[in-house]
């Protein structure tokens, strides 16, 4: 928790932000970032997730891939606790964001979703302008003291999100009026006002065309270089184009969990290879 | 005579139907296929000219039927008895032969009145014969054409949906010409009250006393028509009503959406809108048998004096019942507010409290104003309650521990018992009703654009 990276004061206000990023995180650079142990779900009587077990490295992108239903969805809002708001959900198992068990009593959800930054599958932006959907989280988290700190932070953050270029006339205009991936790099740019260390994306792409797509799969290989992030995707294409490691799901367990060439070439599970070949899901 | 010539229509009407769907259908060869529009449009099409033109005929006869055959009695009188009078005494005339024609004979009518009695009574006939005759005359005429119009390439759907967005612009236009109605007939009453009464005295007028003298020497005889304390005392009701209602109603309504288990929703919910089915009469039981006393007895006991009909008290039971408008209609706009709103702002950290205030609050604004607009008109035009707990006298006063009155219940007052429609008292309440349609379509247009606002801002 102490070595926490602080991007707000090693990134904000450089507006190349990417080498002093990385100079602040280089120390945590390939460690392991998020635990997952026998981490169950239930949903009422019904098992939704049996027993998954995994480690998701830092700066890289994690991919998780498996048909419809299995699973890797409801594994992600583990990680930062949206699984709370189902009210006929319960998680047991452990989950550990930097050696902290985030499931633990003392732990507030609501300061974890501040660490562990979310993109949804449509983008949501508020009904608000721009420039308030990117300061809310900030705002709320108290992260700038001056109106002139706040200016830089949503600044820096649509830049990071490769959405400062095509916004900054209107950036007191409504986000809902951006085009879609637009809005998507909105919510980026969002989740990462509040300087989280993971990043969930569920999604991020299944409701965008394909130059959108294109778009975002760039910003996500280069937000990698500071963040720890995790994508759900149900294009085995992207999952190839964009992440470090691929972890298959299917029926509930987690199949198969390695570098992302090696599961997309050499499977180790006849199931996996049964998947990305296409012979079900 | 009109039912049997409304159920004449009715039928042909139907018989029309029948028979241009068979003719459409005996024309494609039993094919309905080879038809530009199904059967049914080819019968509706006829029945539609069989029966609205005769119905419109029928009501254009009956509209002039009346005046006609007074207007021939009276043509018809020996001149010796027509000559000379005022339109009060030749209404009094006609209605006097009518009531001949009916047999009511009161004293000794002479023998000019007699006779015209027997004649109205002919004419009647007449008339309600000929109405049948051209009524179903014009039904068969429209019958025979139209049949004959019936082509397999005849475009009956489109000549059906011609007569139907007819129908619905008509409905429209009633809504509209119904408002233009009141307002004129508002507008025209009040100009008569003005015309006695200057519009600044009845505009700036400190002073509410309509009392109009029995006798000349009488004291207070004039009047005093200054609507400023009704206006005052109707604002000051209709503001604690809101303080009351808004806070109430759209906490309930936070609560109910956001916080509150669904089984008890399911409960509570229904329970609060039965609050606006409870008649006002009995909340105005409520407000001077229940709440006045204690309120009395409370200020009372922290040594503050009250008056048992009190501004705060009509207010404050008024607010009660306007509760649920605010409550259905928040929850309503907030349940709207997409779960994925709720999802982005909680996965940025924001606890449930910063949720609702900075992402469901302001995307719900223009449904809550909504409300809270329906609840003003409610407030403002609201009279049992006041009329019960605030009392009749207009006292120009502020303090909510006063009675205070309103317009509505001042309008009821001008209105009630014998009144002359000449005299201002009446007509004051014209006058009242056009300025209190004017403040209340001023706010509605006011709020209307405070949404639209807010709409460009969050949408």
């Amino acid at each position: 928790m102490n070595e926490r990276p602080n991007l707000n004061q090693a990134g904000f206000g450089n507006l190349a932000p990417a080498p002093k990023g990385l100079l602040a995180r280089g120390d945590t650079s390939g460690r392991i970032r998020v635990v997952g142990r026998s981490v169950s779900v239930f949903y009422g009587e019904k098992q939704a997730l049996i027993d998954v077990n995994i480690d998701i490295l830092d700066k890289s992108v994690t991919a998780f891939i498996g048909p419809s239903g299995c699973g890797k969805s409801t594994f992600l809002r583990c990680l930062n606790r949206m699984n709370d708001f189902i009210d006929a959900a319960r998680v047991t198992g452990s989950v550990e964001i930097d050696g902290v068990n985030i499931y633990d009593p003392e732990i507030d959800p609501v300061q974890l979703r501040a660490r562990v930054g979310m993109v949804f599958q449509k983008p949501n932006p508020f009904p608000k302008s721009i420039y308030d959907n990117v300061a809310y989280g900030p705002r709320i988290h108290g992260l700038a003291r001056t109106k002139s700190d706040m200016d830089e932070i949503v600044i820096t953050s649509l830049e990071k999100a490769g959405l400062y270029k095509e916004v900054k006339d209107r950036i007191l205009e409504a986000g809902t009026g951006l085009s879609g991936g637009q809005q998507q790099r909105l919510c980026i740019a969002r989740a990462i006002a509040v300087n989280p260390e993971v990043i969930l994306m569920d999604e991020p792409c299944s409701a965008l065309d394909p130059i959108a797509t294109a778009r975002i799969e760039e910003l996500i290989d280069e937000l990698r270089q500071n963040f720890c992030i995790v994508i759900v995707t149900h294009s085995m294409q992207q999952a190839a184009r964009v992440s470090q490691r691929t972890a298959f799901f299917h029926l509930g367990t987690l199949v198969e969990e390695g570098e992302t060439s090696e599961i997309f070439t050499n499977p180790r599970q006849s199931r996996t290879q049964d998947y990305i070949t296409g012979r079900f899901g | 005579m009109f039912i049997y010539v409304l159920a004449a229509i009715l039928a042909l009407t139907l018989s029309g139907y029948v028979i241009g769907q068979r003719r459409s259908l005996k024309l494609a060869g039993g094919e309905a296929r080879s038809l530009h529009s199904r059967p049914g449009y080819y019968g509706a099409y006829v029945a539609a000219w069989v029966g609205i033109p005769s119905l419109i005929l029928v009501l254009i006869w009956l509209l002039f039927q009346g005046p006609v055959i007074d207007a021939l009695l009276l043509a018809s009188l020996p001149d010796e008895k027509t000559a000379n009078l005022s339109s009060a005494q030749v209404s009094l005339l006609i209605s006097e032969i009518k009531q001949v024609s009916r047999g009511n004979i009161f004293g000794q009518p002479d023998q000019a009145i007699l006779d015209a009695g027997v004649r109205y009574q002919n004419w009647r006939l007449i008339a309600s014969w000929s109405m049948l005759t051209a009524a179903i005359s014009l039904c068969l005429a429209g019958l025979v054409i139209n049949r004959a119009r019936i082509a397999p390439a005849f475009r009956a759907r489109q000549r059906v949906e011609g007569v139907m967005t007819g129908f619905m612009i008509a409905c429209s236009i009633a809504a509209i010409l119904t408002t233009v109605g009141i307002v004129l007939s508002l507008l025209i009453e009040a100009l008569r009250f003005f015309s006695l009464v200057s519009p600044l005295d009845f505009l700036f007028g400190l002073r509410w006393e309509p009392q109009i003298a029995m006798r000349a020497d009488q004291s207070l005889g004039s009047g005093a028509f200054g609507a400023i304390p009704v206006f005052l005392g109707t604002l000051e009701i209709a503001l604690f009503a809101m303080l009351v209602a808004i806070p109430i109603g759209l906490f309930t309504a936070i609560y109910l959406t956001e916080y509150a288990h669904p089984k008890f929703r399911a409960v509570i919910k229904p329970v609060v809108e039965i609050l606006a089915g409870i008649p006002t009469v009995v909340y105005g039981f409520f407000a001077i048998l229940i709440v006045a006393p204690a309120f009395k007895n409370f200020m009372n006991s922290i040594g503050i004096d009250a008056a048992p009909n009190s501004a705060f008290v009509a207010g404050a039971v008024m607010g009660i019942m306007i509760i649920p408008f605010i409550s259905s209609l928040s929850d309503d706009a907030i349940t709207a507010v997409p779960r994925s709103l709720r999802d982005g702002s909680y996965a940025l950290g924001a606890t449930q409290a910063e949720t609702i205030m900075q992402i469901l609050l302001p995307a719900a604004l223009p449904g809550i104003m909504g409300g809270v607009l329906l609840a003003v008109s409610r407030a403002i035009g609201e009279t049992m309650i006041v009329v019960m707990a605030a009392g009749i006298i207009a006292t120009l006063t502020l303090n909510p521990l006063e009675p205070v009155t309103t317009v509505t219940v001042q309008i009821v007052t001008l209105l009630i018992g014998d009144t002359e429609f000449d005299s201002p008292k009446t007509l004051a309440a014209f006058a009242l009703g056009l300025v209190l349609f004017t403040v209340t379509l001023c706010l509605n247009v006011i709020a209307l654009r405070i949404v639209q606002k807010y709409r460009e801002r969050y949408d």
